[in-house]
């Protein structure tokens, strides 16, 4: 299970109010698209469900427990940029997170342990796409297969929350729609709530679950640093889509769903 | 075609290149012809014929005293100061830098100290160091250690601050402690920058070495150069100085190689 719970979260930068007494229910399994214009506090909110930053008042829950004050394996992130490491492999990108929880000290496998973790960033690492390209650097990735990568590199931690900033942002409408169809399926496949900031509508209503708009409803200059930005709509898509499941009336609108999921 | 935009050819970048050290060369032979010919015992700019025999004196036959070959032991003593203080302040620098670049409270409680620590002049210090630590080895590697390591620890600690906060958020999402992000995200990529650092610092490193041989020594390139200077000894110290050039020459090209060599995903990074 992996249900978010936001309950009257304020953020506030000194006087600038950024947020104003957001609550909202994340059900498991949901995958949210948060939208919004420039500077309304999107990213400033899912930081917050992140753990880099904390709300000046209110609380957030993940399964009912307060969120640590810090990010932890529990939630992945994929940034816009930066997302992957520059100084290592396809593989070693993927292998990192897996050698950071087992091995405490050298923070690297060795022999079997390694052996059984190759296979299953492996495995991913194809899933994604990216099986030709083991060992070749970030550098030598276009965009699209880098930010592929940012993704294995998350999903190899089994996280209950996948949290996304623009992920698809920077990428050609070709290479963004292939991605779509892949963030579709590992959606499905996989028991991960996702929340995901984006700018382009047609990326949020094509993925999401449900599309929440943040804006300031307030926004004359004068009441510019008093007011934050709220949620101004809260859109169920419909027909309902449902993690694992075809769409009813449309089954291929979702992506190929996997059987027995 | 703007300048900005015409492009030297290969045998034109050769070429031109090589030209500023044919110039630097033909003036110095035009002055030593002019003088050599108003007074053939001219010591100031010798000829080739007196390189070449001052250099077979210093490099291949023994000393007649000590028995020597006195290029070499000056060489030798000079690189074990010099590498053992390099090696010093990388190991110190390498440490103190990823500290203040990580932790919050190291940077609060070294950052301000480092930048006073490194507007000291060295050589201000050298006395205090002959004077404590004796005319021994230890001052001369600690002068060398002292001139280098501050400047090293800021640009590591900025080097290491300024990784993209997405990087380390995302470690931590990988389920990375501090220590284990030391490890396998900064330290990796500050290697590389580490290397040019040193690099940067060897002109420094030398400055500090020559300084501290030129005042108490017994053996080393700086220490020949000042103590032949008496003599009017050009015959020596030009070639002395073109041995210490392409010495730090050599050494900065191997460092490069091996950054190439070693991290290579850090040459992707530059050609992005």
């Amino acid at each position: 299970m992996s249900a978010l719970t936001i309950k009257n979260v304020w953020k506030e930068y000194g006087d600038q109010i950024v947020l104003e007494n957001i609550s909202l229910d994340i059900e498991d399994r949901a995958f949210v698209a948060l939208v919004g214009p420039s500077g309304c506090g999107k990213t400033t909110f899912l930081r917050m469900l992140l753990g880099q930053e904390r709300p000046t008042r209110g609380d957030i829950l993940i399964d009912g427990v307060p969120l640590p004050p810090e990010p932890g394996p529990d939630r992945g992130v994929v940034f816009q940029r930066y997302s992957v490491f520059p100084h290592l492999t396809v593989l070693g990108n993927v292998l990192i997170g897996k050698e950071m929880m087992a091995a405490r000290y050298a923070a690297r496998l060795f022999g079997k342990a390694r052996q059984d973790a190759v296979e299953e960033a492996t495995a991913l690492i194809r899933e994604v796409g990216l099986g030709h390209a083991l060992n070749k650097y970030p550098a030598q990735l276009s965009g699209g297969m880098q930010q592929r990568l940012a993704l294995a590199q998350a999903l190899i931690m089994k996280p209950k929350v996948l949290l996304l900033d623009e992920p698809f942002g920077a990428l050609d409408p070709g290479i963004r729609a292939e991605i779509h169809t892949l963030m579709k399926r590992l959606w499905h496949e996989n028991p991960m709530t996702v929340v995901m900031v984006t700018h382009d509508m047609r990326e949020a209503f094509t993925l999401a679950t449900r599309v929440i708009a943040f804006e300031r409803l307030r926004d004359r200059p004068e009441e510019k640093l008093r007011y934050g930005a709220t949620i101004s709509r809260d859109i169920a898509i419909w027909p309902p889509r449902k993690a694992g499941q075809a769409s009813l009336i449309r089954p291929d609108r979702d992506g190929p769903v996997k059987k027995g999921q | 075609m703007r300048w900005i935009n015409s492009r030297p050819g290969s045998g034109m970048r050769l070429a031109l290149s090589l030209s500023p050290f044919l110039v630097v060369l033909a003036a110095y032979v035009a002055g030593s012809v002019i003088r050599l010919s108003a007074n053939p015992n001219d010591k100031l700019l010798p000829g080739f014929a007196g390189f070449a025999d001052a250099i077979n004196r210093l490099v291949f036959i023994p000393d007649g005293r000590s028995g020597q070959y006195v290029l070499w032991t000056d060489t030798i003593a000079s690189l074990e100061r010099l590498f053992a203080g390099i090696a010093i302040a990388t190991l110190l620098a390498l440490v103190i830098g990823m500290l203040i670049g990580m932790l919050p409270y190291m940077r609060a409680l070294l950052a301000p100290f480092v930048a006073a620590v490194s507007m000291v002049p060295p050589l201000a210090l050298l006395p205090i160091l002959f004077i404590v630590m004796g005319l021994g080895e230890a001052s001369k590697i600690a002068l060398i250690a002292i001139g280098v390591t501050p400047i090293m620890i800021r640009d590591l600690a900025l080097t290491a601050t300024s990784l993209p906060r997405e990087q380390i958020i995302k470690a931590e999402t990988l389920g990375g402690s501090s220590w284990q992000i030391a490890l396998r995200v900064v330290l990796p990529q500050i290697l590389p920058r580490l290397i040019d650092t040193l690099r940067l610092q060897l002109g420094p490193a030398w400055l500090f070495l020559i300084a501290a041989e030129a005042i108490s020594s017994e053996a080393g390139l700086g220490y020949r150069i000042f103590l032949v200077r008496r003599y009017l000894a050009m015959d020596v110290i030009f070639p002395y100085v073109a041995w210490i050039t392409l010495l730090a020459v050599g050494t900065d090209f191997l460092l490069n190689r091996a950054r190439v060599a070693v991290f290579p995903w850090s040459e992707l990074e530059k050609n992005q």
